[in-house]
């Protein structure tokens, strides 16, 4: 990739613009926005914002790519605004646009009401038979490193529905559950301290569910924190085979610890210092 | 766990098809490896080499089983394409209903044919 | 206030060839559908023409009314079709059933996902429709 110069430059920020009590369809505005180095498309709407058009609306939060509040569609693709420099995608023209797939609000800010249903419809929570366990625990579940491995990348997702406005078949089909919900489904199905894959068998197989996905992998190829619901899917899929056919298996319980103290230590691990204060003391 | 039973099943058609249909074509369109199935000269697709096959009950058997199995593989995948269309629910009940009724019909004619063909070609090889 | 506007941004169609930035498996996919739905005309049309054979009609046979360029051209294209649809469909089968997406991974920046990983598949499964669509196309010309 050529070095990118240090001096500022000007780039046109081609912003689709939606006001619903103005107009009936979105056009497009373009803004000259001063850019140096390193700047990034948040930034850039900040710039219009305080110095061109007040009127721009969007959604932000955090700025550094971890709340997942500002997706849109930079240059045909789903990404965040704040970890996206704007010279490693653009050298004379940004397009920006909201997420596709979703209704419009206004401006940059799409309604994701539909993602979030679909993904309380997955029931995306621990699922346990013992309910009196889960609201007034007794104990603490030891779960290994390797079985966190099994689901914590998709416990990364940040909820930015840049993975739902990439895939093609959302692009038809508003009933499908979409990656998000269905990445959601598998890191709680992949827990091992869930016992809820049956039940949540019967939502994921259901027919909006994971088999309307047909691995185009554009969720994959844009996901901003490297959640991969691709892969995810793929592996519910498999699941969902293998409890049609029988070969699901049981799911095996997790131990359960009754405090600290008890689980096997693993022999590069220091022992704990001296308690300083007993418990019950000030 | 209907959509995941169609779907199983429809891997599977696929997978029998793989081998079914790529017998299929190694035969319709390789001369040496089809002498074993076309003796009688140079194509393949002949009446004379077509009444060959259809008087193998082995042939009769594949050719209903590959019909099945590409029905159903064929018919899933378009209606699963037609569904993502985020149709009204009653045109999609129509859909599947027409689906179901034009598949079957199609099975139907092609089984039978498969079955007439044997007949035909049994009675001409006895003469 | 009454309930605001809203305008509905969904893609349609449009949709199934671009919305993310193409990847390889994207146009896979496009390919996969397209193919299909070409090798499932062709299918129909296909019972129904051998199923006269029962009648003793061989409307494929030497001299015979199918027997013309245009015929000839569009089974190699449905051949061709099903060259792809069949080598592509080995790697969904593969892929779809989590077999060549890898393990869940703790994910390091610069992210490696399952398209990663089953990419050598599909380099391998379009080797392996060319050179059906060799061998088709060579018995088709040697013909």
């Amino acid at each position: 990739m050529p070095e990118i110069s240090n001096s500022p430059r000007t780039i046109n920020f081609r912003v689709r613009r939606y006001n619903p009590e103005t107009v009936s369809v979105p056009r497009w505005q373009i803004y000259e926005v001063p850019v140096h180095k390193g700047m990034t498309v948040l930034e850039g709407l900040h710039y219009i914002k305080d110095h061109l058009d007040s009127t721009l609306a969007w959604r932000y939060s955090c700025r550094m790519g971890t709340c997942g509040s500002c997706g849109m569609l930079l240059n045909g693709r789903p990404s965040l605004a704040c970890n996206t420099q704007v010279l490693d995608i653009a050298e004379e023209n940004l397009t920006v646009a909201p997420l596709p797939n979703f209704v419009i609000i206004r401006d940059l800010v799409p309604d994701l009401c539909s993602m979030f249903e679909k993904h309380s419809f997955v029931r995306p929570y621990i699922l346990r038979a013992n309910e009196e366990e889960i609201n007034d625990p007794t104990g603490e579940f030891y779960q290994s490193p390797e079985q966190l491995e099994n689901y914590v990348q998709f416990a990364f997702c940040i909820k930015c529905g840049c993975c739902m406005a990439a895939c093609p078949t959302l692009a038809t089909d508003a009933r499908y559950l979409g990656p998000m919900p269905l990445t959601a489904g598998q890191r709680y199905n992949a827990d091992t301290r869930d016992e809820g894959r049956r039940e949540r068998n019967l939502l994921t197989g259901a027919p909006a569910g994971v088999f309307r996905c047909h691995y185009a992998g554009e969720c994959s190829h844009v996901c901003p924190k490297g959640v991969d619901p691709a892969k995810a899917l793929q592996l519910l899929k498999r699941h969902l085979v293998l409890d049609y056919l029988g070969l699901g298996g049981r799911t095996i319980p997790p131990e359960k610890l009754q405090g600290p103290g008890q689980g096997e230590r693993q022999a590069d691990v220091p022992v704990a210092p001296k308690k300083t204060v007993e418990p019950g003391h000030n | 766990m209907k959509g995941t039973k169609y779907w199983t099943w429809h891997m599977a058609a696929g997978l029998v098809l793989l081998f079914l249909l790529g017998l299929h074509m190694l035969i319709m369109h390789t001369g040496g490896f089809a002498r074993w199935f076309a003796p009688h000269g140079d194509a393949a697709d002949s009446p004379v080499n077509s009444l060959f096959r259809d008087s193998k009950l082995f042939f009769t058997v594949t050719y209903v089983l590959m019909l099945v199995a590409a029905l159903y593989h064929g018919f899933y995948g378009l209606r699963t394409m037609l569904l993502e269309l985020t149709l009204k629910p009653v045109t999609e009940k129509t859909i599947t209903v027409v689906l179901l009724i034009v598949g079957l019909g199609l099975c139907g004619l092609g089984t039978w044919a498969a079955l007439t063909a044997h007949a035909i070609a049994l009675a001409g090889a006895r003469g | 206030m009454g309930e605001a506007r809203r305008f509905e941004n969904r893609l349609g169609l449009g949709g199934w060839l671009g919305g993310g930035r193409w990847g390889v498996e994207r146009y896979a996919y496009i390919l996969h559908r397209i193919t299909g739905l070409g090798i499932l005309l062709y299918f129909v049309l296909h019972i129904v023409v051998t199923s006269l054979r029962a009648k003793g009609i061989y409307l494929w046979a030497e001299n015979g009314p199918l027997h013309n360029t245009l015929s000839k051209a569009g089974e190699f294209l449905v051949f061709a079709a099903f060259a792809y649809h069949a080598s592509n469909g080995i790697r969904l089968i593969l892929v779809e059933l989590g077999f060549a997406v890898g393990k869940p991974i703790d994910p390091v920046y610069p992210y490696q996902s399952s398209l990663n990983v089953q990419r050598p598949l599909l380099i391998a499964m379009m080797i392996l429709a060319l050179i059906f669509l060799a061998a088709g196309g060579y018995t088709a010309l040697a013909k």
